[in-house]
């Protein structure tokens, strides 16, 4: 369950060269992606936060939830704009719909893709729009978002991440579970099958 | 009588190793390509958690994002981008993964090596931290591209949890224009269905267009499939794709040769396989396609114009619009032919192999790049640039002033040091024209090739029918 103030991204196709500009995509951690989220978008050339980049705004400090547009986070697979997204502070994206990759990137680094409709997603945008602190909660249990003043709105997510989010499970602790069926399939590959092992001239 | 199947139901169902083919299952990989942007977390965290690369042999590692493009005797400028390729080295050398690294023959990008390799071949499942990994679909395998964390899990298990998706036909008839290309096909489907059209699904390209293409057109074509949202693209194998791979270093020989044939064959779909949706597109209508905006589906005609705001539908469309043309410094309404560029990238893992040099030769032979333009080419691997080499298409784009450079993904999204500045307007033959991806502030405009090297020599867009092209036997001998 997630609860936390909530900011709104009103434009749809947000890819994630915007989320996380290529040139950050040279560290070799996991850490530290944060202040370079939305990078161009946030930031003047000297530095300072853009007055008109919606996230600027400081009714939206210490947002933990993103409400987006369509399509959100289409394009490269870098998973650096999800650890980006998680360290600038948010722990759910409430959009109509999300990239494939993204979603399961998302989701492996338990950042929540909630897919709401489009009309309840606009409508919770509204509300975040007023900028009075407007608050949600996202219950992955109930599968609902919802807000203090009753408005509430389901969505469903695929049932083997729900599972896995709740449990705290791991999914290559599960595939390696699987050792025996594993090797039984890499008895059964054809050998015609290439490898790398080559030397490649 | 069993149901009729599409390939990638067939590619499915030859893949599962544990768990529910309908809901999710746990499907073998046949080949992780990697790469040293998106990989050393995942050898870390393989490290931390005291686990082994399971199959090396099925691995193969490319640098290609961060390579310069000058001569390989010179360093890696930046020092965070050598630390990358140091690594990689490294967790290869580490663990036993076949590495190509800087100064191998067959270096290039991971997208194109692979298929050159021979590694891609139908019935397979390929996946690589990158998302242009749908273009070894052009060969009907399974290939997508993942994230950092799947990179670690197929690392160490040779598998993925995998759910079932949606099929999507886009079926294509008809005969290409002259001078309309693969490329052009690629933008007109995206314009058609636009950059969400395929989201969740898994589309099949198949009519007699793409049965027509050759095997470069089909990457091409499948490459930018990720463009339009869906999650793998593929083409059902054919006597095209098994002749592109006879002879190649790691395909069968002799008999096994033929076993291997009909194998990959079995794995074409079924005719009277339906499909959960499906788009038609009539080839004959395509027209070399220029992108106006920040993402490929905002594309026209190059003999239109820019859009007029008035003429979208309002709302978020026109809004997207309208900061789009912001972004690109372009007013509605200007022709596209009237648009001057100031640098041309001919390269990508789209458009980086031998028959796109070929087509941009064609162009730019006795021809001069226009003074106000920088125009480079980078081949897609050491071996197309070879191969470009012998037929003397280095010294056909050298004379009319293109730059000539070491194969890598270069300027595609600009992590080495060929990169926009920030206002530069570009003719790319890459695949993605959002903000900044070429370089902050730099303006991307997506085109075939050719069409490239039309706005490379007269400095600005042009339609490439207008130019003849050159006979490039001719051309080549000429000097």
């Amino acid at each position: 369950m997630v609860e936390g103030l909530a900011a709104t991204l009103s434009r749809d196709d947000v890819d994630t060269d915007q989320i996380i500009p290529k040139q950050f995509l040279k560290s070799t951690g996991r850490a530290g992606y944060g202040g370079a989220c939305f990078f161009d978008w946030r930031y003047d050339a000297e530095g300072r936060d853009r007055p008109d980049f919606e996230l600027n705004d400081p009714a939206y400090r210490g947002a933990e939830i993103l409400l987006a547009g369509r399509n959100f986070g289409c394009g490269s697979s870098r998973e650096h704009a999800v650890w980006a997204l998680a360290q600038m502070g948010f722990r759910a994206v409430v959009a109509p719909s999300f990239a494939d990759i993204f979603c399961t990137n998302a989701l492996q680094n338990g950042l929540l893709p909630v897919a709401l409709a489009e009309s309840d997603c606009a409508d919770l945008q509204l509300r975040a729009r007023r900028r009075d602190g407007y608050r949600l909660v996202v219950d992955l249990r109930a599968q609902e978002v919802r807000d203090r003043e009753g408005r509430r709105a389901q969505f469903q997510l695929d049932p083997f991440w729900r599972e896995c989010l709740l449990a705290g499970l791991d999914p290559l602790g599960m595939a390696l579970r699987e050792e025996a069926a594993i090797s039984a399939f890499e008895q059964a590959r054809s050998p015609l099958l290439p490898n790398t092992r080559h030397r490649w001239e | 009588m069993e149901a009729q199947r599409t390939a990638y139901h067939k590619i499915w169902g030859a893949h599962r190793v544990a768990g529910d083919p309908l809901q999710r299952m746990l499907m073998y990989v046949d080949l992780h390509l990697v790469h040293e942007v998106t990989s050393p977390q995942a050898f870390s965290g393989l490290r931390a958690a005291g686990r082994r690369v399971r199959r090396p042999d099925l691995t193969l590692a490319v640098m290609d994002h961060v390579v310069p493009t000058w001569e390989r005797t010179r360093e890696t400028p930046d020092p965070v981008g050598r630390e990358q390729l140091r690594q990689l080295s490294e967790n290869c050398a580490a663990v036993g993964i076949p590495l190509l690294d800087l100064y191998h023959r067959r270096q290039g990008i991971v997208h194109v090596v692979g298929p050159e390799l021979g590694l891609t071949q139908p019935g397979m499942t390929v996946v690589c931290g990158d998302s242009h990994t749908a273009t070894h679909g052009a060969f009907g395998a399974l290939a997508f591209g993942i994230g950092t964390t799947e990179v670690e899990q197929v690392m160490a298990s040779q598998c993925l949890w995998q759910a079932p998706a949606p099929t999507l036909e886009v079926r294509v008839d008809g005969q290409l224009g002259q001078g309309v290309t693969a490329k052009d096909l690629a933008l007109g489907i995206i314009r058609e269905i636009g950059v969400a059209g395929g989201q969740g699904s898994i589309v099949e390209y198949s009519g007699s267009t793409i049965r027509a293409l050759t095997m470069e057109g089909r990457m091409t074509v499948c490459n930018m499939t990720i463009e339009a949202g869906a999650r793998a693209g593929l083409v059902s194998p054919d006597q095209t794709t098994v002749a592109y791979l006879e002879g190649r270093p790691a395909v069968p020989r002799g008999r096994e040769f033929a076993a291997a044939a009909e194998r990959w064959l079995s794995f074409a779909s079924d005719p009277g396989a339906t499909f959960d949706r499906q788009v038609r597109i009539d080839a004959s209508q395509l027209e070399p396609f220029v992108t106006w905006g920040t993402n490929p589906s905002m594309s026209v005609p190059v003999g239109a114009r820019v859009p007029e705001l008035a003429q979208l539908p309002s709302g978020s469309a026109r809004e997207a619009a309208r900061r789009a043309l912001a972004y690109m410094g372009l007013e509605e309404g200007t022709a596209i032919e009237e648009i001057p560029v100031d640098r041309v990238f001919i390269g990508s893992c789209t458009n980086g192999r031998l028959e796109d040099l070929r087509a941009a030769a064609a162009i730019a032979a006795g021809r001069r790049v226009n003074p106000r333009v920088r125009a480079m080419v980078v081949a897609g691997s050491g071996a197309v640039k070879r191969a470009a080499e012998e037929e003397g298409l280095d010294r056909i784009f050298r004379d009319a002033g293109f730059e000539w450079l070491e194969a890598g993904c270069s300027m595609c999204l600009g992590m080495n040091p060929d990169i926009l500045s920030p206002g530069e307007r570009c003719a790319s033959t890459s695949n993605r024209n959002f903000e900044g991806r070429q370089g902050a502030g730099g303006r991307t405009h997506l085109v075939s090739p050719a069409m490239a090297a039309a706005a490379a020599v007269l400095g600005h867009f042009a339609d490439v029918r207008q130019l003849e092209p050159a006979d490039l036997g001719a051309a080549a001998q000429g000097r």
